[in-house]
């Protein structure tokens, strides 16, 4: 029997008080899974969202970019 | 052993390990002296690209763990006041030795001057306390270099060795004591453990105790107006507490830091204040006046900073004059009459560098002064 | 507050993440950054859109990759605003004067040579002021890594021109435009003596991160020029408006010629940005040097040297 993972293989983590909307994460995202939000974080910024997770492929590249260290991506361990 | 000879034997009987320097006669032989002796017991000499440079390498290796020491004269002198506020701001230990020359600018490189007292004390921009030692003898050069290399561990700041090109290059007999004779200042290191330990935070006498880079306390060290954690702090109450703290740690230890060495002046009408090569011809001047009869005290400063205020002042409360004798247009002269007020006349025997005055030109003025 | 977004199953392809990839570990954790920056310091003083911040990032994932023992990195910087990265960074960290990182910096590599010694400045700092340092340190190969911010201006005082600020740029001192010869600091760094020199921009996070850990293993003068965007004060005199115009034409505009020589590493922005490692040679370090020289000439009279700690 194949056992076929039902997980992403990645997830962003978002500390949004700590973004300054400068769009790096969205911009460079690989795969299209960010966007800036509509709202704003306490400082007046707009910080990014996940809008297509499903899409996210755990690779860091949001992470590398993040000059306000508020952005993770990380790898799901698929394995069982 | 000339005095520059004697200055870097001191530096050496100090604890010195690390000397970053510049040549600028007439302070050269220092650090030539330096360059044959470091690599011959563990040390490290090395010359840097400028006075600048200079300047704040040995507060990179003070923090480190080093003691260390830069020598220069006038121009090099005044190239390094931005790393005198470094240091002043910072409390890095470290010593800076001038062999003054006659200045301004070029001026003089080959010949003595008095002319940079002011500007150790003013040198840099701020507010801020120093001590500076004057040696009039090779000996002295020996002894104060280690002196200045304890007041530098004891109170954390720049200390300075102010001698001038005929101390340096003056001959005379020096004696060096055996190691374990020599009084040496150890780095008052924190016994704090990191995470409870703050750069600024561990005070004994206003002065905070140090850690050295590697020791796994991650300072943060700036000279950036900061607080009790070494983090910049914008704002004057933070400016007011640490500027106070700095200049208070020194005044409120003067007793312990100044040195002076005084003759007759229990009975005296005119003291003679000098310091440095000046005084062994005002001593001179002093004899010559006693021997027509004058009552005449005879002062010399080994510390010049912090000045001996309360000296001065109470001396001004029963003698007629005070003769101040320096190679310069008139700068410690002030501070002398500065503490001494109206209440004793302040003359100076005063010349604008190159050559030591002649013992007759302070004599006329004492007898000036006294009819 | 962090929000936590796990992703619904996906058959998407990674697409080629920007020239020349490293794959991503799952120990690059922004949680491990942490451990290296003072937290009670964020949010830091630069600007959205400021490329500071990104090259810290790279850095410190080299850091955490090399496995630098935090106790034994220090990190100097001088005035400006990369100027500030010492405070940022939760190490020993110095915060010196004006141009000076290098010296100081000189002083506390060879006073204690078991540290690992990191120059974090600006161009401004390091090229103009500090230049006469940067000259010499390479000369003399001292052991310190230097990462050199290039924002093409003097952020912290205004964006006034500095010697990396490229022909034609407006910027608060030139009015009119900036008429100087540009420094190229690859082919600088060449013939002051550099064992190692890269150029890549805050674009090219992976490669950074590569390129400290290279530093890292070199014993010697190595220099990383990092290009990044200030919006504020270069960006929006230049047509950038925002930090990311400037970084999408980083992406645009960079090309990667590894090996070239220096003389062609050109840095025109909007025309061509070379980037790449270009310089990766051998030449003893200054206390290897030292201590081969008096070994030889002084024999048993030469105490070998191993630090100034009293």
């Amino acid at each position: 029997m194949v056992e076929v993972s039902r997980k992403p293989k990645g997830f962003v983590t978002i500390n949004q008080e700590r973004c300054k909307g400068c769009g790096f994460c969205v911009e460079f995202c690989p795969t299209n899974v960010l966007q800036l939000s509509q709202e704003y974080n306490s400082h007046g910024y707009h910080y990014p969202i996940a809008q297509a997770p499903e899409k996210c492929s755990g690779c860091d590249q949001c992470g590398a970019y993040c000059p306000d260290f508020a952005v993770l991506g990380s790898r799901n361990n698929n394995k069982k | 052993m000339d005095g520059d000879s004697a200055c870097c034997e001191g530096a050496l009987a100090g604890g010195c390990r690390f000397v970053a320097g510049y040549p600028i006669t007439p302070s050269t032989e220092v650090v030539e002296l330096m360059a044959r002796r470091l690599p011959k017991i563990g040390g490290l000499f090395i010359q840097m690209e400028d006075e600048i440079a200079s300047s704040i390498a040995i507060s990179g290796a003070a923090w480190a763990g080093a003691k260390t020491m830069t020598v220069t004269s006038g121009p090099g002198f005044s190239l390094m006041m931005e790393h005198i506020g470094y240091a002043v701001m910072t409390e890095t230990p470290c010593v800076f030795v001038n062999v003054q020359r006659g200045g301004p600018s070029t001026g003089l490189p080959t010949l003595p001057g008095q002319q940079d007292m002011m500007q150790v004390r003013w040198g840099s921009h701020g507010d801020y306390e120093v001590i500076a030692l004057a040696p009039n003898s090779p000996q002295e050069c020996f002894d104060l270099t280690i002196q200045c290399f304890n007041f530098a561990e004891k109170y954390r700041l720049p200390v300075f060795l102010m001698m001038d090109e005929c101390v340096g290059h003056m001959m005379e007999k020096v004696v060096i004591p055996p190691a374990d004779e020599i009084e040496l200042e150890p780095r008052r290191y924190t016994s704090q453990k990191p995470g409870e330990y703050y750069p600024y935070n561990d005070l004994e006498n206003l002065v905070p105790k140090m850690i050295k880079a590697g020791d796994g306390y991650n300072v943060h060290i700036t000279g950036l107006t900061h607080d009790h954690r070494g983090y910049p702090a914008m704002n004057a109450a933070a400016q007011q507490k640490l500027v106070e703290r700095l200049v208070k740690k020194i005044r409120d230890a003067a007793n312990d830091i100044i040195m002076v060495e005084s003759d007759e002046l229990d009975d005296a009408d005119v003291i003679v204040v000098s310091y440095g090569i000046s005084s062994r011809v005002a001593s001179r001047a002093v004899r010559l006046a006693r021997e027509r009869g004058h009552k005449i005290g005879n002062l010399r400063l080994i510390t010049v900073w912090p000045f001996p205020e309360s000296l001065i002042e109470e001396l001004s409360q029963r003698i007629k004059a005070f003769v101040v004798v320096e190679m310069n247009m008139g700068q410690i002269v002030r501070e002398v009459q500065r503490c001494a007020g109206s209440r004793a006349l302040t003359v100076g025997v005063l010349n604008a560098g190159g050559a030591v005055h002649k013992p007759e030109e302070i004599l006329e003025r004492i007898l000036g002064v006294l009819s | 507050m962090t929000e936590s977004c796990v992703a619904e199953p996906t058959n998407s392809v990674i697409e080629e993440s920007p020239t020349e990839s490293i794959p991503a570990t799952e120990e690059a954790a922004c949680t491990h950054l942490e451990d290296f920056l003072r937290m009670d310091r964020i949010p830091h003083i630069w600007c959205p859109g400021c490329g500071i911040g990104t090259s810290v990032n790279s850095f410190l994932r080299a850091v955490i990759d090399s496995k630098i023992p935090q106790n034994k990195l220090c990190i100097v910087s001088g005035i400006g605003c990369t100027g500030r990265v010492a405070g940022y960074i939760n190490v020993d960290s110095f915060h010196t004067t004006h141009g000076r990182a290098i010296p100081f910096a000189t002083g506390l590599k060879l006073a204690n040579p078991e540290l690992m010694v990191v120059v974090y400045s600006g161009d401004g700092d390091l090229t103009a002021i500090g230049g006469n340092h940067l000259v010499h340190a390479a000369r003399r190969n001292i052991d310190i890594k230097v990462i050199c911010v290039n924002n093409f201006i003097y952020s912290m005082t205004g964006g006034q021109a500095a010697p990396t600020t490229p022909a034609g740029t407006i910027a608060s001192t030139t009015p009119y435009g900036y008429f100087e010869n540009q420094l190229n600091l690859p082919q600088f760094l060449e013939a002051c003596g550099a064992v190692y020199i890269a150029r890549w921009t805050t674009f090219h996070v992976r490669q950074i991160q590569k390129a400290v850990c290279e530093c890292f293993k070199k014993k010697g003068f190595t220099f990383i020029e990092v290009i990044a965007p200030c919006p504020t004060l270069y960006g929006r005199r230049n047509e950038y408006r925002t930090g990311l115009d400037e970084m999408k034409m980083f992406k645009e505009k960079s090309k990667i010629k590894n090996n070239i020589d220096t003389r062609e590493a050109t840095l025109i922005p909007g025309q061509e940005i070379v980037v790449g490692k270009f310089v990766d040679r051998e030449r003893p370090n200054f206390l290897d040097s030292m201590d081969e020289h008096y070994g030889r000439v002084l024999g048993d009279a030469y105490k070998p040297y191993t630090g100034a700690i009293a």
